[in-house]
């Protein structure tokens, strides 16, 4: 049955003309949509022969083309060398001792080499000084691999050929020596014989010529206190190993302070052996890496750190020095009283870029005769004389110098006064530049001379008196690129290449007939007699020294009454290197900029680091927001006239009052990529190179997004993830009592966590069974191991905003934690005293009641001055591990020899092992980091990619990975000894993050061997395994942290 | 048929019977040859005897001289007469300078040192253990002789073994065909039967026709199809769906399982190297060329100057020893081939034939790689080779057979594992074993243990 019945739409169509309702009758809407408009750009619409179907055409074919493409196998090609390098076999590694002098980090070191290309540093055993690489150096191989590096001569910003550009400098030279003017040599410290003998003859060549050394990050008032009293422009050495008793004041010397290298000796005194270790007091402003380590930390202003030396020297003295408050004099009166029981076992050291600070040390220690002071075979790698910089500055103004060669430094950006620099370059008739990057120098001068990196060059260098090491290329030159010292030699006409410089001047004045080859092997050299001869000579420097004092009394008396005399200013910046930047020289490298700083663990920045009694008066905040990432105020930061605007600011603890600190080498953005432009120049804030500067301080608009990959700072009480105890409970009590296995209850008993288990038991026993020892005493945080891990495991980088995600890919992380009392064990106490909730008090109370809200309220705030502790967690290689039963895929299994597996192709990424593990060091790859422009960190480029290490997978997007124990080179190790017919020796197993450690914090072997050195440390009252009462079973364990807290 | 079957029985018997003829007549040809040799040895008269010298020539010589081309000294056809005619120079000069070619230079002997700048400033090494007698020997060979009696018998036997066995090959192409047309023979039986019940059942059909017997038509109508009788059964439809679907997915799975798994490639080379003839024929050891596989995770494609180790030398193919077979020659691998390849590799290692030197200009070989691992998977040829002692062809197979390289074993996860499985360990004389295998021995109550035992299925081993 039909319906009559008539649906209306509107009341228009009543209206049977109505025009819309005729449009509607015919089309879906009554005007034309405007397609075009939403679609973008009409015009290239209208004019675009495609249309919808043409369109399905293509997409068509082009599926169909691309899946039809994919049957077929892509066709490898292998190319074999036409001629085979008789020392290269491919897949075989090989090492070369070499030694890095960049000016700022000097050190001998190994360099792993893989068909030729440089992949990995390691440290060189057999050096004496410096033989381990730090955090930069171990870094610096992703540097020989920068894509920004100049790749060839250049003059005027256009390229030029090196035939041409030594002719325009050989003529600019002779111009310059015609018209009488000044040549100039604007270098960095090189502390290389034979560069030295190089300018020598420079200068004869070319007559006036001004040989100005710089270090960016002046060390020149010890410099000049060492000269005045010992007569040579060189540092005083410290054997930290001999030292019972260490005084710094803000020297942050297990960092860069005085070139660095002195953590192994450090840590070696700072294991208890035999109820014995060193003490250790450190005052300063800044937290810093070395004072994180202090078994006393005491906070104090520069200015105050001045005083209280000039205190202590008096005190020592017997003399009185007045000035100060009574704080200071209650905290030198405590020192000195150490000082004078430890006596000859006690070292002062000074990290204040002031002359009379840095005489008095020197004084103070010949005072003590302190066995770890070394005057007689000083080090020579900070030679840098502010003095002359300023002069050179003052004569390029005037118009007196003819010539400026520039080598290894980058004084436009690093100098405070750069502007006047600059003017003076106008000045200059020939200006070159040998510089590796496209930095702010180099696009300031007329003629670059490409330099090369120093794995592709020769050199040598006397880092101490004595002690020598050569540098030699371990790859050819990358790009069109020549040393600096080769090019000196080619403008002042030797026609010698530097090898043979080098080789004729070792053989006529260092080798003493030795073998030059087996120097060149080890790297390092030393000769006995030399060592005998400085002995000799040390005996006369005595007797010198003692005639000199008389005379030296007057100085001292003028430096102590300068010193007693400073004046404190109501804001103090203190400006300092970190660990991971250094000088910035390195700026450009991904790896050191997502290494977290150890103090602070933020990555990708630097900021002030201020109090938090300052960030309260001056408003500033830190607060984490929802997604974990760190967010903080800006600051704007006045020294004399220059302002910095919106700095972001950090909240440290431990931070004096009063002071404020901003490190080096951030803000550069010449020749760099965009993403590694981070951080503002503190360069500009470094008056007068003086580290110390009064600066005023404000709170200025807007919030800073920081890439911290920390985010809780304190242990709330669990003593158990960092076990301590001090050196007298150590020595006089049961390990029950400061390391008790933790216990659980079992059948209404409380058993040892250890003795419960959920699954049976694996066998092994036979074969090897591997273990990581970290012992906490030795470990200073310094981090080598994390970039020793990144370049031995291909560990990606993933930038800032990743980071800020928690999406960082470190396999190896080192845990910072603060006190929030003033000790741990202070805050154990706290949490014992917990009694019940307090809610009342938490709501509507002051919330310091000792209720539990309360109480962990409190307890996530660490201290004003805390105790540090550092951590390094991997995969703990849990015997019972809770990530492999959870793995759907059984993608991560055990194995006997006691390694956790990561079968990456097997892995699905659901992600459940990164939840299930307690220790949460599972990293997953969110995207892919290599060969993706998104992620411009030197893995998208043929050059960058070099460094990979060909026996570790290149893992990809999806897969979840993890520390692997090195299972690689484990597995070298067990094949070379199978090859070889013999036995694995002890200490042959390594892992990266083992063998970078050069305080000794780390020990990796196999415990299955009773007589080794690991099972040895495993049976230890100390050892302790992270989180023991989870029942994993790690086979990582770690050494109960013992502080000397024992005041004499 | 039957005269068929005859045809080929007949064929294999006369083959069989030429062969026996053949062999009958070959027989008293070696006898005469060994006979002539003897006969003829006193007679030779050519102040040496080229038989013996030839070997010590070869021994000696060869290494730096040729007869018709220089190498790395000057060719020596006819060098006793040259030198005698062009410079004057006597046996006794040659003698001096075989034994001591540097004292001869040094004694400042104008033609020894021409010589000796001619030739890169290479002095010869003295042969001082070669007598007079050995001498005038290589001399006599260095003389062309031109079909001399003594090689008569020789080519004979030579031409003789060779026709034997161009009948053998025959012979064996023969059988081969003969079974093509057996299995031609049964399709066709079969097709016959096909047609002859076709004629029967067309038969049978007329009878029914013209006997007019009444087949019930009704029956006729009700009778339902089979396929109709199938689709209205459910069940049936659903197991046979069922089973359709399995066995698909069986062949999906099974033809899916080969993807990326390249057995049997053999891609084309830039340069046609036949392992064929250098480990089978020249019987090189294969670690000679693959020196890293000893070493290293790589067995290393051997870099042009350990072919030139050799190729400096061998210039040219001669040939095996028993001439090209019929296959190579069907396949193009003539002498001239080789040659023409060896010349290749010439130009790429940049050396200088006529100069006897290297021009510098070199340009890498673009091999294409056959056997590829993916990137997770670590294997280590040294591990192998060296602890192991596994043969190559173990997992490269016979490859001292191939003429053209390919891909032997699947390389696959679970062919891995099988033979980790199944693989001995060589703890024999190796001290890293020494403590492991006793512990391991008593474990698992064996006393040899396998690669699984030593823990080589543990996923880590290989993917890291």
């Amino acid at each position: 049955m039909a319906s009559n019945k008539k649906y209306w739409k509107s009341e228009a169509e009543l209206y049977p003309n109505d025009s819309i309702v005729e449009a509607l009758k015919q089309n879906e809407f009554t005007e034309q949509i405007p397609v075009d408009e939403f679609l973008g750009d009409k015009e290239t619409l209208s004019g675009s022969s495609t249309n919808r179907r043409d369109f399905l055409k293509y997409v068509g074919f082009s599926t169909a083309a691309a899946s039809l493409a994919a049957c077929e196998g892509p066709v490898h090609k292998s190319l074999p060398y036409v001629v085979q390098p008789e020392n290269i076999i491919p897949g075989v590694a090989n090492y070369y001792a070499t030694a890095i002098a960049d000016g700022f980090d000097f050190a001998s070191v190994l360099v792993k080499t893989r068909e030729g290309r440089p992949i990995k540093i390691e440290n060189n055993d057999r050096a004496k000084v410096n033989g381990s690489a730090n955090a930069r150096v171990n870094a610096s191989v992703l540097s020989l691999y920068d894509s920004t590096r100049i790749q060839g001569p250049s003059a005027n910003d256009e390229a030029i050929s090196w035939e041409d550009l030594d002719k325009k400098i050989k003529d600019g030279l002779a111009a310059a020596k015609n018209s009488g003017k000044q040549i100039a040599l604007l270098t960095q410290t090189y502390a290389s014989p034979s560069t030295h003998k190089i300018i020598e003859e420079f200068k004869v060549a070319y007559g006036n010529v001004n040989h100005v050394v710089y270090d960016a990050i002046s060390e020149d008032a010890a410099l000049n206190a060492f000269e005045t009293a010992y007569g040579e422009r060189a540092l005083a050495d410290y054997h930290f190993d001999k030292a019972e008793l260490i005084i710094s004041f803000a020297a942050d010397f297990l960092a860069d302070w005085q070139g660095g290298g002195y953590d192994s000796g450090y840590a070696k005194v700072k294991v208890p052996h035999q109820g014995k270790m060193s003490r250790h007091i450190h005052l300063e402003s800044n937290m810093s890496l070395t004072g994180a380590n202090a078994d006393r930390r005491v906070p104090m202003k520069p200015s105050e750190l001045k005083v209280a030396l000039a205190k202590l020297y008096g005190k020592l003295n017997g003399s009185n020095v007045a000035g100060g408050s009574s704080d200071i004099d209650a905290v030198v009166a405590q020192i000195a009283k150490e000082v004078k029981k430890a006596g000859r076992k006690a070292v002062v050291v000074c990290g204040l870029n002031d002359e009379n600070a840095q005489t008095v040390v020197l004084a103070i220690n010949k005072l003590l005769q302190s066995e770890a002071f070394d005057v007689e075979s000083p080090k020579y790698v900070r030679q840098g004389n502010t003095t002359k910089v300023n002069k050179l500055i003052a004569d390029m103004k005037a118009g007196r110098v003819g010539a400026l060669l520039v080598d290894g430094v980058n004084p436009v950006y690093s100098l405070s006064n750069s502007a006047d620099f600059v003017e003076g370059l106008g000045k200059v008739a020939l200006t070159v530049s040998s510089s590796f990057n496209n930095d702010e120098t180099a696009q300031a001068v007329g003629n670059i001379a490409a330099a090369s990196h120093y794995l592709e060059s020769w050199g040598d260098l006397e880092m101490k008196k004595g002690r020598y090491s050569l540098m030699q290329p371990t790859i050819r030159e990358l790009f069109d690129t020549r040393q600096f010292q080769s090019s000196l030699l080619t403008w002042m006409g030797n026609d010698k290449t530097y090898y043979d410089y080098i080789k004729e001047n070792w053989s006529s004045s260092i080798l003493n007939g030795a073998s030059w080859n087996k120097a060149l092997q080890d790297g390092v050299f030393s000769t006995p007699a030399m060592v005998s001869e400085v002995e000799e000579n040390t005996a006369v420097v005595v007797e010198g020294d003692e005639a000199e004092e008389v005379s030296s009394v007057t100085p001292i008396a003028s430096a102590i009454r300068t010193l007693a005399n400073t004046t404190s200013g109501d804001m103090e910046l203190m400006l300092y290197s970190k660990v991971g930047m250094g000088d910035g020289k390195q700026a450009n490298n991904p790896w050191l900029q997502e290494f977290p700083d150890p103090i602070s663990r933020v990555s990708w920045d630097n900021y002030i680091t201020v109090s938090k009694a300052d960030a309260e008066s001056l408003e500033f905040e830190n607060y984490n927001v929802a997604n974990g990432g760190l967010d903080g105020s800006y600051a704007n930061v006045t020294v004399d006239g220059v302002t910095i605007n919106n700095i972001p600011v950090i909240i440290q603890p431990g931070q004096a009052k009063g002071t404020v600190g901003l490190s080096f080498g951030y803000g550069k953005s010449a020749g760099m990529k965009e993403e590694m432009q981070t951080g503002v120049n503190a360069f500009q804030l470094y008056k007068d190179f003086n580290n110390v500067q009064l600066v005023s301080i404000s709170k200025a608009e807007g919030v800073h997004e920081f890439a911290c990959v920390q985010l809780h700072n304190t242990l709330m009480g669990r003593g158990d993830i960092i076990k301590e105890t001090t050196l007298e409970i150590f020595n006089t009590k049961n390990h029950h009592d400061w390391n008790p296995v933790p216990e659980v209850s079992l059948d209404h008993q409380e058993v040892p966590a250890t003795s419960v288990d959920l699954w049976a038991e694996f066998d092994r026993s036979i074969g090897h069974h591997f273990n990581l020892s970290i012992d906490l005493n030795a470990c200073t945080g310094c981090g080598a191991c994390v970039i020793a891990c990144h370049a031995e495991n291909n560990v990606p980088v993933v930038g800032k905003e990743e980071i800020r995600r928690s999406r960082d890919m470190h396999w190896l992380r080192i845990d910072r934690y603060y006190s929030s009392e003033d000790t741990f064990e202070g805050d154990n106490e706290e949490k014992e005293n917990i009694d019940g909730l307090g809610l009342g008090n938490y709501v509507f109370g002051d919330g310091k009641g000792k209720g539990a809200l309360s109480s962990f309220g409190r307890m996530e705030e660490p201290s004003a001055n805390p105790q540090v502790a550092f951590q390094p967690v991997m995969c703990q290689h849990c015997n019972h591990a809770p990530c492999e039963t959870v793995c759907p895929v059984a993608a991560t299994a055990h194995s006997r020899q006691g390694q956790n597996h990561m079968a990456y192709n097997r892995c699905v990424g659901t992600r459940y092992c990164a939840n299930n593990c307690p220790y949460k060091v599972r990293r997953f790859n969110w995207f892919l980091y290599n060969n993706n422009d998104e992620f411009d960190y030197h893995m998208n480029n043929d050059l960058g990619k070099m460094v990979i290490n060909p026996d570790v997978n290149v893992r990809s997007r999806g897969v979840m990975e993890k520390c692997s124990m090195c299972i690689q080179m484990t597995q070298k190790t067990i094949l070379d000894a199978k090859r070889d017919g013999r036995p694995v020796k002890d200490g042959e197993f390594q892992t990266a993050c083992s063998s970078a450690c050069s305080s000794g914090a780390m020990a990796f072997g196999d415990i299955n061997d009773k007589e080794s050195k690991i099972a040895e440390l495993k049976e230890d009252d100390r050892m302790y395994h992270l989180l023991e009462h989870v029942g994993t079973k790690p086979n990582v364990f770690y050494h109960v942290k013992v502080r000397n807290t024992n005041e004499a | 048929m039957k005269q068929v079957l005859n045809r080929i029985q007949f064929s294999r018997f006369l083959s069989i019977s030429l062969l026996l003829v053949l062999q009958l007549i070959s027989l008293p040809s070696f006898s005469q040859e060994a006979e002539t040799v003897s006969a003829e040895e006193p007679t030779a008269d050519l102040g040496g005897d080229p038989v013996v010298g030839k070997q010590l020539f070869n021994q000696n010589c060869a290494a730096c001289h040729a007869l018709d081309r220089k190498m790395t000294g000057p060719a020596l056809k006819n060098v006793e007469t040259r030198l005698a005619e062009d410079e004057g120079l006597g046996k006794e000069w040659i003698y001096k300078w075989v034994r001591n070619s540097a004292g001869t230079i040094a004694s400042g002997d104008a033609y020894a040192n021409k010589i000796y700048n001619e030739y890169n400033q290479l002095p010869m090494t003295a042969f001082p253990t070669l007598s007079d007698v050995d001498i005038d020997n290589i001399l006599a060979y260095t003389v062309p002789q031109e079909a001399p009696t003594t090689s008569g018998g020789t080519a004979d036997m030579d031409a003789m073994e060779k026709m034997e066995e161009k009948m053998m090959k025959e012979m064996e192409v023969e059988i081969k065909s003969s079974r093509h047309i057996f299995l031609s023979v049964l399709v066709l039986l079969f097709m016959l039967l096909v047609v002859i019940l076709f004629m029967v059942n067309r038969t049978l059909r007329k009878i029914v026709d013209e006997s007019e017997i009444a087949v019930e038509k009704s029956m006729m109508i009700k009778r339902i199809p089979l396929w109709k009788v199938f689709v209205q059964n459910q069940f049936l439809v659903f197991c046979t769906v069922i089973m359709f679907l399995l066995g698909s997915a069986y062949f999906a799975y099974s033809w899916m399982s080969q993807i990326g798994i390249d057995q049997g490639y053999a891609p084309v080379q830039p340069i046609h190297y036949s392992h064929r003839i250098h480990a089978g024929v020249n019987k090189i050891e294969c670690q000679y060329c693959h020196s890293s596989a000893r070493v290293s995770k790589h067995s290393g494609i051997p870099s042009l100057n350990v072919c030139m180790n050799c190729h400096k030398n061998i210039n040219r193919y001669s040939g095996s020893p028993d001439g090209s077979s019929a296959d190579d020659l069907a396949n193009g691998y003539t002498n001239e081939f080789y040659t023409k390849e060896i010349k290749k590799l010439y130009k790429a290692v940049g050396w200088d034939e006529e100069n006897q030197q290297y021009t510098g200009e070199s340009q890498p070989v673009e091999w294409v790689r056959i056997h590829n691992l993916p990137d997770f998977a670590y294997f280590n040829h040294s591990q192998h080779v060296s602890v192991g002692k596994i043969e190559c062809q173990t997992c490269h197979g016979p490859v001292e057979e191939m003429e053209i390289m390919y891909q032997y074993s699947p390389l696959t996860m679970g062919w891995c594992i099988n033979c980790h499985r199944e693989t001995e360990v060589q703890v024999a004389d190796n001290a890293y074993y020494e403590k492991i295998h006793t512990e391991l021995s008593k474990k698992y109550g064996v006393e040899k243990l396998t690669a699984a035992q030593m823990g080589g299925l543990e996923c880590g081993k290989c993917h890291y």
